[in-house]
């Protein structure tokens, strides 16, 4: 094993460029990634420089800590089940069964995940809170409360299932249609079908959809924040009420850990143990074959219900676009530009701060990405399980945690970063970059690897290689790494309400204050404008990573 | 501008990925030369190494221990980048981004040419291989031959020291892969580059090549010229890869051999002591068949027509199964399974195997 690193390194030596690179990205792994994390776990366990595990007895001993858990943990749950229900319906309609309007239920059903975090919650409130439309002045309740376990689940369900509904899509794809043909064939019925041969086939899909979207609702700060009220702690914002309301940075720190531990058993569960029992019957092209597993009526069905989840997408976003020209939601309704006046005149500067940190967050994410992807698929050196690893980890830790480990290593000696853009644009780059990076080895390992040593044997070096032949075959991933970076730049909370300042404000954040001050029409107005730059930053990526590939979209792998 | 590749003493072991601490010995002890402006062709069944020395010949892959040169020059640490040995790769990995034209001028570009001298290098080498009129094509609107070529086209522009062929044609259906190894021997004979040639392909190996190395289980069996390893095969192994053989049983008499109380004269002395048993090669072409008269009597127990040969299996009184081509068998017709006949073996082609 040694020799075989020492002739590991000696390769690398050869191409001191990627002998700079691969140390490069390793201390920026380290400094980044795995030092504020460290530092959480560090601080978790002290008290003024003596070490302790005081901090984890009150997790006992408080009520306030305990119930934190028991609902954080309940509600992930219950995202999860309602999630995984919703998404494996919509999928199966939509990839399985011969219904109108797929493309288009599609696209709607996916359109939370570029939403900005609060607009479920935003209208939710708008709908369902003290002034709701539907609760107040529909139906006339004068005491009925959104807060709590209900108001946090229904917006996390809406903000979830369609990620959800993305992962069960490809797991459904990947499963030929001709095995229900062929169980059907040999005498089952379409109910045995289901039960013995898809969903057995898509279990390990099911319960990796469940985790990621347990995952998500444990590490989600908006709607909680918004949603959960006082009486219903949650671990995320105690986590962060520990820290900005009462200081005590050991307790938000020890809080961050209880928070990592089933967030990290859930990511690894998923990654390493589900991810090897997925079924792929489907190699190749997929083969177009409807469903013949549903009757007609049960077809209908569950249409019906695509249809529905798809229509309270479109009314959320409705209600928001018609609450950031009214006055005040439930008491006048007249129209006004007042609340995007506001935003113009008073929150401006964020706008611009938002933009400015995402359109320089974009690129460095994107290219490192694509870096790593191509390091660690084609490349031998020691310690590349590590990098794939360290790389990945940020994305497995709840925001809130990356965010109190932030302000940890970074608020002193020797790395002082509190209140610039670099801490920023450091955070994104590293918790948005192993998106980019997974689709980056999805994308590599289908590519021939001789075209890249062809390159190397023509002359170029490693770097010539990776930008003018890996770079442009990969740029789909690219392109998806990249707009990732961007919708999360535009669209993040939990981590980055740790790190803004006066100098530097985002507009999430602003979101945040304006729904804490009761101003639900400027929130609206800006998550509006978060969504259209959103629109626009995606067709520019697009045009721009079109012209850069021009050859590529004639090429199909 | 053509060098010698000469290369001592290498060996490849590879950890294998299930268990870091079995070691699978792809290439071992091999010394090879060769001279300036040949073609040696690699040969062996898939899983000889042969792959993995061309590879780190190219410098893919890192010799665990043995030294690469390239005429004086020692490669080992030299980068593949820039080892000047340009490489026709087995799936051609051409650059599906690029087109024809920027595809062959890729390794040129990287060298800063002037742009005159570009066009002039790219117009020849297009010419040559016939893609001028398709140079702005891109490779999917390509055939497997044209592909082929542009790969082709793409190491020849670069006019390397050496030419590496990782088995260029096994992609190509058999008519064209015929063509094709005409093409690649005349253009490498006409700019003279030495070449080494990976292929599974003894037919292909023979019609190219100056020189064969038969390689098995990471091992040379064999260096020499087409004829030399077909008519006197070093090895059992050889003798069995490289076309098809008999394998004879005999007894070194007085310089020459008894095969089953028959006594033959050896065109080839053998070296082996007086008295000793050895196995002789007998190529199913060079035993005469006749029905009347010969120095073996046979039973036949298999015919088979195949058109321009009749393949016989017979079982040979006191010696065992031979395999028997009759050439031009549509002439005399075949002999019936079961039928009595004669076998008299060349004796210019009997081969002691050493």
């Amino acid at each position: 094993m040694l020799t075989n690193a020492r002739s590991q390194l000696r390769i690398l030596a050869r191409d001191p460029i990627l002998l700079a690179l691969v140390g490069v990205i390793f201390a920026a792994i380290l400094v980044f990634v795995v030092y504020p994390l460290a530092m959480v776990f560090i601080t978790s366990f002290q008290d003024r420089g003596q070490w302790t595990l005081d901090h984890y007895g009150l997790l006992a001993e408080r009520r306030l800590y305990k119930n934190a858990l028991a609902n954080s943990l309940s509600v992930g749950a219950m995202v999860g089940f309602l999630g995984v229900v919703i998404g494996y319906i919509a999928a199966f309609v939509l990839t399985r069964l011969d219904v109108p309007f797929k493309k288009l239920l599609h696209l709607i059903t996916i359109l939370p995940i570029i939403s900005p975090p609060f607009v479920s919650a935003v209208s939710i409130l708008f709908l369902f809170g003290f002034n709701g439309l539907i609760t107040k002045q529909m139906l006339g309740l004068q005491d009925f409360s959104i807060y709590g376990f209900h108001g946090v689940v229904w917006s996390q369900v809406f903000t979830f299932a369609p990620i959800a509904y993305l992962s069960l899509r490809g797991v459904l794809a990947s499963i030929s249609p001709t095995l229900e043909d062929a169980a059907l064939n040999i005498g089952a019925t379409r109910w045995q079908t289901f039960w013995k041969v898809t969903f057995p086939l898509t279990l390990p899909g099911i319960a990796s959809a469940f985790l990621i979207v347990f995952i998500e609702s444990l590490a989600d700060f908006g709607n909680p924040l918004v949603l959960a009220g006082a009486a219903f702690p949650m671990l995320a914002p105690q986590a962060y009420l520990e820290i900005t309301g009462s200081f005590n940075l050991p307790r938000g720190a020890m809080l961050a850990v209880i928070l990592i531990i089933p967030s990290i058993t859930a990511f690894a569960i998923q990654r390493y143990w589900l991810a090897k029992r997925q079924y792929v019957t489907v190699t190749g092209k997929p083969t177009a074959s409807t469903s013949k597993i549903v009757s007609d009526p049960v077809k209908w069905l569950l249409y019906a219900f695509v249809l529905l989840f798809a229509l309270i997408v479109v009314m959320f976003y409705a209600v928001i676009i018609v609450g950031a020209f009214t006055q005040v939601w439930g008491f006048d309704y007249t129209p006004t530009l007042a609340h995007f006046a506001y935003v113009f005149n008073v929150g401006f500067k964020t706008v611009i701060d938002t933009l400015i940190i995402a359109i320089i967050t974009t690129p460095i994410s994107g290219i490192l990405g694509m870096l790593i992807a191509y390091l660690v698929v084609r490349k031998t050196f020691p310690g590349k399980s590590a990098m794939e690893f360290g790389s990945i980890l940020s994305y497995a830790v709840p925001g809130t945690v990356v965010g109190i480990g932030y302000i940890l290593a970074f608020n002193d000696y020797p790395i002082v970063l509190t209140g610039t853009l670099t801490i920023l644009v450091l955070c994104f780059v590293f918790r948005y970059v192993p998106v980019g990076i997974q689709s980056g080895i999805a994308v590599l390992r289908q590519i021939d690897p001789s075209i890249e040593e062809a390159a190397q044997n023509l002359g170029a070096s490693s770097l010539t290689t990776f930008r003018k032949v890996t770079l442009p075959l990969i740029a789909p991933a690219f392109f998806s790494g990249l707009v990732y970076a961007f919708v999360r730049a535009m669209t993040a909370i939990s981590a980055a309400i740790f790190l803004v300042s006066a100098n530097w404000n985002l507009m999430t954040v602003q979101i945040l204050n304006q729904v804490g001050s009761g101003r639900l029409g400027v929130a609206a107005a800006y998550s509006i404008l978060v969504i259209l730059i959103v629109l626009v930053a995606i067709g520019v990526i697009n045009a721009f990573v079109n012209r850069m590939t021009r050859h590529t979209n004639m090429v199909r792998f | 501008m053509a060098e010698a590749v000469v290369i001592r003493g290498l060996n490849k072991q590879f950890s294998s990925p299930d268990s870091p601490d079995r070691t699978v010995h792809a290439v071992r002890d091999v010394n090879l030369t060769v001279e300036p402006g040949q073609l040696v062709t690699l040969l062996g069944p898939s899983g000889c190494g042969k792959t993995t020395l061309l590879r780190m010949i190219a410098g893919f892959e890192e010799p665990t221990s043995g030294d690469i040169m390239f005429g004086d020059r020692r490669m080992n640490d030299v980068a593949p980048n820039r080892r000047d040995a340009a490489m026709v790769f087995q799936s051609y990995a051409i650059f599906p981004h690029l087109s024809v034209y920027e595809n062959v001028v890729f390794g040129l570009r990287l060298k800063s040419l002037p742009a005159a001298d570009l066009k002039a290098k790219a117009d020849r080498i297009l010419e040559i291989t016939g893609l001028t009129a398709m140079q702005n094509r891109s490779p999917n609107q390509l055939s497997g031959g044209q592909q082929q070529r542009v790969a082709l086209a793409r190491a020849i522009v670069m006019e390397p020291k050496v030419l590496l062929f990782d088995e260029p044609l096994s992609n190509l259906d058999a008519k064209l892969r015929e063509t094709m190894r005409v093409e690649i021997r005349e253009l490498q004979q006409r700019l003279g580059i030495t070449a080494l040639y990976v292929t599974h392909d003894q037919i292909e190996a023979m019609s190219i090549s100056d020189r064969i190395v038969v390689m098995n289980g990471g091992v040379v069996e064999q260096v020499g010229a087409p004829w030399e390893v077909y008519a006197r095969p070093a090895t059992r192994f050889v003798a069995d890869f490289i076309g098809k053989a008999n394998f004879v049983p005999g007894k070194v008499v007085d310089g020459g051999v008894e095969i089953a109380g028959q006594k033959f004269s050896l065109a080839h002395p053998t070296d082996q002591p007086n008295g000793s048993d050895v196995e002789l090669v007998l190529r199913p072409e060079a035993v005469a068949l006749s029905a009347d008269s010969g120095v073996f009597a046979a039973t036949v127990k298999r015919a088979m027509f195949l058109g321009n040969v009749a393949e016989y299996l017979l079982e040979v009184d006191g010696i065992g199964e031979w395999l028997v081509d009759v050439s031009n068998p549509g002439e005399v017709g075949l002999h019936e399974r079961g039928s009595r006949i004669f076998v008299s073996p060349s004796q210019a082609s009997l081969h002691v195997l050493p």
